[in-house]
């Protein structure tokens, strides 16, 4: 067993020589329980903290009103936006003023002026317009209110003009138009669902990269590098040594990251587990040897931290398509997240998990994925190769 | 004392710039997260691609087709010939939504009864709502005007007097709903809780593990200056990244600034003072710069995600609403955000500018009597 040399990259390396590196490191890991205990709570934590903290869900928009004209049509609109399952609290504002200031500060995100004709309009007909003022700070928000008030409208002016028809006798006139949306994979909408997925794209890129940058920078400047290559110890050995341990710890991080997604927060797994884990143990790898190689060229902690954050953390949570759709950025940001690797394992994580995927269906993310780990593998070792000489 | 501060403080300053790497990591991001931000997060949905299977051919499918490719929300990006392609353009993700016109369309629109198909692929829910919402728009607008048209071909003097409610949508300090007026002046706030806590958490923690913080507890500087000399570095550095991330904001993505300069200096003040508050209790619980690192990172985690920085606080569950409150960016951001957008100035913003600042004040407290017992 000791004997045995595999032939990879042109280098020789000593099966031996790597697993005592892999022994060193797994008794340095397991030595700080501190450390260890962080590692192994730490992706529960952030799932929890992200699968709840991120959410585009607007349910019981707090509405407040201000009547100019408040009349037993006017009450009939508003009761509207009490029974609606999108708005919650329904208050009246004493003045335009105090309807102002309710929704400055956030008090309510909707404020609705009903004008004094509204009643009149209602019995001699014509058109009346309902105002709605939002605070368009935070835009999204702004645009999914806008978006309910609207249907609600809709479905008032509908009613009553069913009503006027039917009084002059002309209900066959109008022009009903139903619409009966289906939603696929996600049936209820819920945005949970699609969020879970990517966060553990998220969590894994945040950890990978965290672990590896330091391992090889804590060497680095603590002297015990120059120790270590006065041994006979090759490179290579020094890399796979050191990431085994590494890679464990991440695939049980991972584990838990699933765990929580399908026990916790109930997201449907309807994918193939192999596509799954196959995809998982190529992006750690990826972005265990960007950590790595961050790690080499910094030697310092602070800055491999530091980079590694900003090379996994941002674009995993902005170009991946996690959170925002990739389709809708202009085209130099689309073509960039094309060499983001959390991109292809966030797609693969949401079609895996809700729309049932597997390796056949998915075999281009995966390759792509692959290709990643290959090649930054290779930049990572030589790098490290040219250093260490 | 001045003389020992200024010698302190070329030290540190030494030390953050010596390195080509540090200048880079200091800069560098700053501006790459600026653009990232200001052009990747969106959530505004223009030409979204559409699917349409119209199986019934008449002259109102058609009219109302045409009424989804002329809309700046949609492009039509295929024509399916029969449900199984749509059902595929859908699973492989090449369209989000799809719209599918039944035969008998045309006969069930005369009847009142029309019905339109519509599949959304909800694994991204955000972008199938907003563009469900679109569509619930344009049918709309397409059933009042198909109704307009029949009555004013039976009887035209009854349409004037048909009552209508319409929508009038009046977004405040954001006109346009625009993702960048939101995303960018926040960076700030991201940013500069990364850049300042590392920096000041690093600093101390290194010269604790290198040895080096015994030569300079040995030397006559004493500990006010110490911390002093330490935090006035990455203060000062912090409100250079402020210049920089403010100068792109206006000039590159000329986001409007309507409120007042100088409350918002004295709001990234009092921010950058609590972070380094935060920084210093930080180092003071932490041995080596691997315990300082999680430190941060626990730190930097929740702010990111519940300070409402990307994310709207009131989505999330009531018990995450309370703790958000425990983040100091949290009151920053309604700081930026208020300035850039709304323009309000003191008489608005006091409970935020006071909570920053009893933060501050408190954690730099704590931390000034704690680094004292753990130099012993």
């Amino acid at each position: 067993m000791h004997e045995v040399r595999i032939k990879t990259v042109g280098e020789k390396i000593n099966l031996r020589r790597t697993t005592a590196i892999a022994r060193k490191e797994s008794i340095q890991i397991l030595r700080d329980v501190r450390s260890l205990l962080i590692v192994v709570s730490m992706p529960a934590m952030l799932m929890l903290l992200m699968g709840y903290g991120i959410s585009l869900d607007q349910k019981h928009v707090p509405v407040c009103f201000f009547d100019r004209d408040p009349s037993q049509e006017s009450r009939a609109l508003l009761n509207r936006f009490r029974s609606s399952e999108y708005f919650g609290f329904v208050t009246a504002a004493p003045s335009y003023p105090a309807m102002v200031s309710a929704v400055d500060r956030g008090r309510c995100s909707l404020g609705l002026v009903i004008p004094n004709d509204f009643a009149e309009r209602m019995r001699d007909g014509g058109d009346v317009t309902v105002e709605g003022i939002v605070d368009g700070t935070d835009d999204n928000t702004a645009n999914v209110v806008f978006t309910y008030a609207e249907s609600v409208i809709a479905d008032f002016s509908r009613s009553v003009q069913l009503n006027y028809l039917e009084r002059t006798g002309l209900k066959s006139a109008t022009g009903a138009l139903a619409l009966e949306p289906r939603v696929w994979f996600n049936e209820s909408l819920e945005s949970r669902n699609f969020i879970v997925p990517g966060v553990v794209a998220l969590v894994m890129a945040v950890i990978g990269a965290f672990l590896a940058s330091l391992t090889i920078a804590r060497e680095w400047e603590r002297g015990t590098m120059e120790q270590l290559i006065s041994t006979p110890v090759k490179p290579l050995e020094i890399t796979l040594g050191k990431l085994l341990p590494y890679f464990a710890i991440g695939m049980g991080d991972t584990a838990i990251c699933v765990l929580v997604s399908v026990f916790w927060f109930k997201v449907p797994m309807r994918g193939s587990w192999a596509a799954l884990i196959l995809a998982s143990m190529m992006f750690l790898l990826t972005i265990l040897m960007l950590g790595f190689w961050i790690s080499a060229v910094t030697r310092s902690q602070l800055l491999a931290s530091q980079f590694s954050l900003l090379a996994t953390l941002l674009p995993s949570f902005l170009l991946s398509g996690f959170g925002f759709p990739i389709t809708q950025t202009p085209a130099v940001v689309r073509a960039l997240s094309y060499l983001v690797p959390a991109r292809y394992y966030v797609l693969l994580l949401k079609n895996i998990f809700l729309k049932g995927a597997g390796m056949a269906s998915e075999w281009q993310p995966l390759l792509a994925l692959g290709l990643f780990a290959v090649l930054i593998s290779f930049v990572a070792m030589r790098s490290f190769h040219k250093i260490l000489q | 004392m001045l003389e020992r501060l200024r010698q302190m403080l070329i030290k540190e300053f030494l030390q953050i710039l010596r390195d080509p790497r540090g200048r880079f990591v200091l800069f560098v991001p700053l501006i790459l997260q600026m653009l990232v931000f200001g052009y990747a997060a969106t959530f505004e949905l223009h030409s979204v691609p559409l699917a349409v299977l119209d199986l019934d051919h008449s002259y109102e499918s058609r009219d109302l087709v045409s009424r989804f490719s002329s809309s700046s929300h949609f492009v039509l990006s295929a024509a399916p010939h029969d449900r199984h392609q749509l059902a595929r353009l859908i699973s492989d993700g090449t369209v989000s939504i799809a719209i599918q016109i039944l035969p008998g369309f045309a006969e069930a629109m005369r009847k009142g009864r029309g019905v339109v198909q519509v599949i959304a692929d909800g694994s991204d829910s955000n972008t199938a709502m907003i563009a469900l919402g679109y569509i619930a728009q344009i049918a709309g607008g397409y059933s009042v005007a198909y109704g307009r048209e029949r009555i004013l071909r039976i009887a035209p003097e009854l349409w004037q007097r048909m009552p209508s409610v319409s929508f009038d949508r009046r977004p405040w300090y954001n006109e346009d709903l625009n993702s960048r007026w939101f995303f960018v002046p926040g960076v700030i706030g991201d940013l500069l809780t990364v850049s300042v806590l590392s920096l000041a958490a690093f600093g101390i923690v290194r010269e604790r593990e290198l040895g080096t913080l015994e030569q300079l507890m040995v030397s006559p500087i004493t500990r006010f200056e110490f911390i002093l000399g330490k935090t006035a570095a990455p203060f000062l550095i912090g409100l250079c990244q402020f210049a920089v991330v403010m100068i792109v904001a206006r000039l590159w993505f000329e986001v409007p600034f309507r409120g007042s300069y100088g409350l918002m200096l004295l709001g990234t003040c009092l921010y950058i003072l609590s972070i380094l508050g935060v920084a210093m209790f930080m180092s003071t619980i932490s041995t080596n710069q691997q315990q300082a690192l999680v430190g941060t990172f626990f730190f930097t985690m929740p702010t990111l995600f519940l300070s409402g920085f990307a994310f709207p606080i009131s989505s999330m569950p009531p018990a995450l609403q309370w703790f958000s409150y425990l983040i100091p960016l949290r009151y920053f951001l309604v700081i930026i955000r208020a300035s850039f957008l709304k323009g309000v100035g003191t008489s608005v913003l006091w409970p935020q500018l006071l909570a920053l600042a009893a933060t501050s004040l408190a954690l730099l407290a704590i931390s000034t009597l704690r680094f004292h017992k753990s130099l012993d």
